[in-house]
């Protein structure tokens, strides 16, 4: 699917990466806990969290994340929309529940980056 | 072989304890160096993860440190030296779940006791040593190519 579809499919707003819409996603890692996103998210998978301290986006950086999506309609402080676009992470938000989000998501094709945890 | 004999760049970057407006930018930065170098995106972004959660452990429990990054032929190595409380027990620091993060770290997602369990499994070779009132070291060493016999 590609960003632009997620967008759609969210009602989202692009916070940033207007210009990365084309991009094309296949999986996702969600929490608000960034100590496990850290430890379980995969490269080239969204991120679905409520949290919008702009540590989220230096994770994200950190793990090749391929776009961020704020949950629950956060509004992000200022500082994090400008390290987006610095970094070049592709930010979108959307007023979507997590667990509706997650939902609407993998109804439509995209699956979680990891199943489950092992043990 | 002398380890010594080939670094073919080192960086040292100082990080500030409980600086949390700045927590990440050493990582940020050391990834965009090892990005320029052409190296397998893996080993990028597992040097990037260890860097990170050794920098936040810095920021969040320590005075001070320095975190460093060498690069040789075959293997990025990233050291995290600080000056601070030390960790009086390493077995149990090391598992995942332990934590003794304050409520500021927590608030920023933080604190679940998976950081250091993290760095072990995205590192090659990963020592660990600590002095308490004093400080702690951590040497992560991750293979850019296949170790030749
Ligand atoms: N540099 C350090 N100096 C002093 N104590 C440390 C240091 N690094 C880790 N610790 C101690 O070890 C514990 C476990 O660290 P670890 O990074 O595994 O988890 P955490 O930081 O508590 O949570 P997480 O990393 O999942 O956000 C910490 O809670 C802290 O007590
Ligand atoms: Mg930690």
């Amino acid at each position: 699917m590609k960003l632009r579809e997620v967008k759609e499919l969210l009602n989202a707003d692009v916070i940033a990466g207007e210009e990365k819409l084309d991009m094309e996603v296949k999986t996702a890692f969600g929490a608000d806990l960034m100590s496990d996103v850290l430890a379980f998210a995969k490269a080239g998978s969204m991120l679905l969290t409520g949290l919008t301290n702009t540590q989220v986006v230096r994770i994200a950086n950190v793990l090749d994340i391929a776009a961020i999506i704020i949950v629950r309609g956060k509004k992000l402080p200022a500082e994090t929309v400008e390290l987006a676009k610095e970094l070049h992470i592709p930010v979108l938000s959307t007023k979507f529940i997590l667990f509706e989000t997650a939902g609407r998501l993998y109804a439509q094709g995209i699956v979680g980056c990891l199943e489950k945890v092992e043990k | 072989m002398c380890a010594a004999e080939n670094i073919l760049e080192k960086h040292s970057f100082d990080i500030e304890g409980g600086n949390f407006s700045n927590a990440g930018t050493v990582s940020t930065k050391i990834k965009s160096i090892l990005k320029q170098k052409n190296l397998p995106d893996d080993v990028v972004r597992r040097s990037a993860i260890v860097c990170y959660e050794a920098e936040i452990n810095i920021v969040s429990y320590a005075k001070k440190g320095v975190i460093s990054l060498t690069i040789r032929p075959n293997s990025v190595q990233i050291e995290a030296d600080d000056e601070g409380p030390g960790i009086p027990n390493i077995e149990l620091a090391m598992q995942q779940g332990y934590s003794t993060a304050n409520q500021q770290i927590r608030e920023m997602g933080f604190g679940a006791g998976m950081g250091l369990h993290n760095i072990k499994t995205y590192s090659d070779i990963f020592d660990i040593s600590s002095e308490v009132d004093k400080g702690t070291f951590l040497k992560m060493t991750i293979h850019t190519q296949p170790a030749k016999d």
